[in-house]
């Protein structure tokens, strides 16, 4: 195998071990070259535009891809879905299209439903990048997991070869589970995933990772805790009986944490339920917490991606 | 056109060499409208018009107990016209059209208005399919005996697209259509357990994050249907049978002796849901497509009988509603002209069923569960000449655009199938000659 | 401008030729590293920024040289131009390669940006754009080892270790040790014009 880059990303498995690493590298090199610069932009896509097509609010993710374009000196178009005309109903297909007549380089999505970033591509010649569609993928999340983990186990450089990541929480409805549990796997780190079995979907069995119902003894020997966002609405549709009894089972709090390794991590894609799924003193714990260092090697992964898809056909040699 | 217009004049038909149940070649004379003869080297009478079936295999007239006309309401996806146009085409001489139409056909006055509609048209016997409840809502009885009584005469009745799951409620339905020997045609989906389905609930949905449809939603239904027939003693037809599970369930019913039938689409007898990977809707159906092994097992149910029809739930949609995102489109597919295709490929071609086992689950046992009289009858002297030729040596490649449907949600797009339909006979009378419709006809007002 | 050293009719076109041995790069290194001590009169403020990945490493060689002739340790860095490359439509995905500052630095010093091959112009032209991000240096010269011609814009060396005449269709290779195991400059391809088929 070797670096290869389709047009889109659409799912962590667009990505081989190769290219996931060659994008963590060009995501280090980047972070390196923008900080401390008093000009924080590099000409790279001057002249090209990028659309942001948000039919989910996400301040943090439309945020991160717009600076990581205008970093980039892009021309970035925000088109979100309140009070647009496709609030008015207009199709995503009308949406495509008229954003194709504006000849934009490239739209980065995210949407409630599954799949609309791929059918988005079908519809557009530009590249498509999936910000996050229902319950499927967010494959930028996982590289900014991937990119995190590696800059503060493996010295930011290479593979996850070996690492073993626990990933906590609704994994039924997590795109940020999904995503992760692929390209962790592509990068060679061993995932346990540990739920409730509720909040696991059915055929995870045949998902390249462990499973879990106790959460307990998954953590002795995990190098990354992640923690998944459980939204109390779940509770109503009994996916579990109450937040306590979740928070006890499930939640990561100081006692639990101390189980860990010395230099395990503790991660979460946010937005964070404080005493839900994470006890506030484990998310500010200086030392294992990287949660705001996720959002800040967001823009650098971002800048990256963007690069790489738009770049001319094919790979160069050197 | 004019040799076929002048055909239609004539009275007297005869058919040569042709295969009945894919036998022996023989010539069937048509008088009337009624198959009047059956032999080697008929002589052709001065008046007949002769047809050189060139050895077609002859089947009787095949009947769709499930299809969705979309008349009245939904016009810009498919009239009754263009549904009877893609239903001659795939060799059906009658049809079921399913009462989700709108205004909901549960009044005699809309299950009249589409009667009337396909006898204008002609092409094959439209009956409609009466709504169980009040517009489809699940909560109170529609009035199923007037839509009885009607001009429509209507035995057969569903909510299809919603599943009666009240089950006091789905116990009186069965119960009181007894009075008019009517069949509750049961969408089997437990509501509470399909929220948001999406797909199949298995290994694909689970790495596509699209909500599952778990077959148990479906088998719970049919389950408690089968046992609330048995206790009131009253018929219940199970539409779109999906999974494994369901065939031993109702093959269990069956061999306790309970008035239960089933129905299997071609789809559900070809294709998994693995097809959704690119989350194109023109394969999003309900019940969604399953897996390997329930094809195999539905194959096997509609074999042994478990499954008596094939049925093709032809669900036509107009564009918008299909080219969207998967989660927001349209569930359905559209089946007509392909149906029997894909019954030779599913079903006849791996030796699972042989001619006369296609025209039982495709003509015969549908006419019986729909109370046709006249429809179904086997190829004999004395039938009415409902018939269809089937050119069993070609092959065509389905294109979307070239189907008489108004929509192209076409799931087979691009495949190539084999059989063709190369006449198709209602009441003596061709609906379609050469693979094509017969222009400016209108058959059948005799009924 | 030295007459041209071979004859295209005579030789295999596809076969490499070698232009500078081991030995000649060492020569021309040490000349360039002279001539850089010459012009900055003593490599007082000298900067050396090589153009990754070659120029980087020729770059650590003149630096080692200077040190060797004249006792001074310039600053040495690396500068990738990757992402101001103006053609990115037409060219494929590359990763990064390492941009370095030197302690200090550029503002106010004489910066010597080092590559292998000069060529269009375009690499030097995105390294100038380069460079004006980092800082603001006192001026800005350019060292290259080969000079193969067809510049696309007003783009000059200030030190260069070899002019080479070739055509758009050859190929220069250059081979360093860090790399590729040896040194040596080659070139491939055919030569612009055979006997007999000039315009």
């Amino acid at each position: 195998m070797s670096v290869s880059i389709g047009r889109h990303l659409l799912s962590s498995q667009d990505l081989n071990n190769e290219t996931a690493v060659a994008l963590l590298d060009t995501a280090a090199r980047l972070d390196a070259a923008m900080t401390g610069r008093e000009v924080k932009k590099l000409p790279t896509l001057r002249g090209r535009t990028v659309v942001n097509l948000f039919y989910e609010d996400s301040t943090r993710t439309r945020t991160s891809f717009e600076l990581a374009a205008k970093r980039l000196s892009a021309d970035v178009v925000n088109f979100s879905a309140k009070g647009s005309s496709v609030s008015k109903g207009e199709s995503l297909k009308d949406t495509a299209l008229t954003l194709q007549a504006m000849g934009s380089d490239a739209v980065v999505i995210r949407h409630h439903l599954s799949g609309a970033p791929r059918r988005l591509a079908t519809w557009i010649e530009g590249s498509v990048i999936n910000a996050g569609d229902g319950t499927h993928e967010h494959p930028t999340q996982a590289l900014l997991d991937a990119f995190t983990m590696r800059r503060r186990l493996r010295d930011g450089e290479g593979d996850l070869k070996g690492l073993r990541v626990v990933v906590v929480g609704d994994v039924l409805h997590s795109r940020v589970a999904r995503s992760n549990v692929r390209l962790l796997r592509t990068l060679g780190a061993e995932v346990v995933l540990v739920a409730p079995p509720t909040l696991l979907p059915v055929g995870v069995a045949e998902w390249p990772c462990e499973v879990s119902y106790d959460l307990d003894s998954a953590l002795p020997g995990a190098d990354v805790v992640m923690m998944l966002r459980v939204q109390r609405e779940r509770m109503t549709a009994s996916y579990f009986p109450s937040a306590r009894e979740y928070s006890r089972r499930y939640g990561l709090d100081a006692a639990r944490l101390a189980k860990c390794e010395e230099h395990t991590l503790v991660m979460h894609p946010g937005p964070m339920n404080r005493g839900m799924e994470i006890s506030a003193e484990v998310a500010d714990d200086p030392r294992r917490s990287v949660i705001t260092e996720q959002v800040t090697n967001g823009v650098s992964v971002r800048m990256a991606v963007l690069y790489m898809l738009l770049s001319g056909e094919g790979v160069a040699n050197e | 056109m004019s040799n076929q217009a002048r055909f239609n004049d004539q009275r007297g038909l005869l058919l040569r060499a042709v295969r009945p149940y894919g036998e022996a070649a023989v010539d069937v004379r048509i008088l009337d409208g009624t198959i009047a003869e059956i032999g080697a080297d008929l002589a052709p009478a001065d008046d007949e018009t002769v047809i050189d079936g060139g050895g077609a295999v002859l089947l009787p007239g095949l009947v769709d107990l499930h299809v969705h006309l979309r008349e009245p309401g939904r016009e810009d996806a498919e009239t009754v016209r263009t549904g009877s146009e893609a239903a001659a085409l795939g060799g059906f001489t009658a049809v079921f059209a399913m009462p989700n139409t709108d205004p909901t056909a549960d009044t005699a006055g809309v299950v009249e208005q589409v009667f009337r509609l396909g006898e204008q048209t002609g092409l094959v016997d439209v009956h409609p399919i009466g709504a169980v409840t009040v517009g489809r809502a699940g909560l109170q009885l529609a009035e199923l005996g007037a839509m009885a009584d009607s001009v429509a005469r209507v035995r057969v009745f569903s909510d299809d697209g919603a599943c009666v799951s009240d089950p006091a409620l789905m116990r009186r339905a069965l119960e009181y259509v007894k009075a008019f020997d009517g069949v509750i045609a049961q969408h089997a989906e437990e509501p509470r357990l399909t929220v948001g389905a999406q797909l199949n609930e298995g290994v694909v949905s689970a790495r596509l994050g699209l909500t599952g449809w778990p077959a148990a939603a479906e088998e719970a239904i049919i389950a408690r249907d089968t046992l609330l027939a048995a206790h009131v003693d009253s018929r219940l037809h199970v539409c779109h049978v999906s999974t494994a599970g369901s065939v031993d369930i109702i093959r269990a019913a069956k061999a306790k002796g309970w008035q239960v039938s089933a129905e299997v689409t071609p789809h559900h007898l070809l294709l998994t849901d693995d097809l959704a990977e690119d989350y194109d809707p023109v394969f999003k159906v309900n019940p969604p497509l399953r897996t390997a092994s329930d094809i195999a097992a539905l194959r096997a149910g509609l074999a042994d009988g478990t499954i008596d029809c094939v049925a093709t739930d032809h669900a036509p949609h107009s564009s918008e509603d299909k080219e969207s995102e998967w989660g927001s489109a349209s569930p359905g597919m559209l089946g007509l002209q392909t149906a029997l295709s894909v019954v030779i490929e599913t079903m006849v071609e791996t030796g699972a069923l042989d001619w006369r086992g296609v025209a039982d689950r495709m003509s015969a046992a549908p006419a019986r569960i729909g109370r046709l009289a006249d429809q179904g009858r086997p190829i004999a002297i004395g039938s009415p000449a409902n018939l269809v030729l089937v050119d069993d040596t070609a092959h065509w490649t389905v294109d979307r655009a070239a189907l008489a449907s108004k929509s192209r949600n076409t799931p087979y797009e691009g495949r190539t199938l084999p059989g063709r339909v190369v006449a198709t006979f209602l009441r003596g009378t061709a609906t379609v000659l050469d693979g094509k419709l017969v222009a400016g006809q209108v058959a059948g007002a005799s009924r | 401008m030295p007459a041209q050293s071979h004859s295209a009719s005579q030789i295999d076109l596809q076969a490499p030729k070698t232009v500078l041995s081991a030995e000649d790069m060492a020569r021309v290194l040490d000349r360039i590293a002279h001539q850089i001590l010459e012009k900055t009169r003593g490599g007082d403020g000298v900067v050396l920024m090589g153009i990754p990945t070659r120029g980087t490493f020729l770059a650590q060689r003149l630096a080692d040289r200077v040190a060797t002739f004249a006792g001074v340790r310039v600053g040495l860095g690396a500068i990738d131009i990757t992402m101001y490359r103006d053609d990115l439509r037409s060219q494929a995905f590359r990763p990064l390669a390492e941009t370095r500052e030197p302690a200090g630095g550029l503002d106010g010093k004489l910066v010597i940006l080092v590559d292998d091959v000069l060529f269009s112009g375009r690499t030097v032209r995105a390294a100038l754009d380069a460079i004006a991000d980092l800082g603001r240096p006192r001026a800005v010269q350019l060292a290259v080892l080969v000079d193969r011609g067809h510049r696309e814009l007003p783009i000059r060396a200030d030190y260069v270790g070899k002019n080479l005449p070739t055509s758009v269709q050859q190929q220069v290779k250059v081979r360093m040790l860090e790399r590729d195991g040896s040194d040596a400059v080659t070139i491939v391809g055919p030569a612009e014009f055979e006997e007999g088929h000039g315009e």
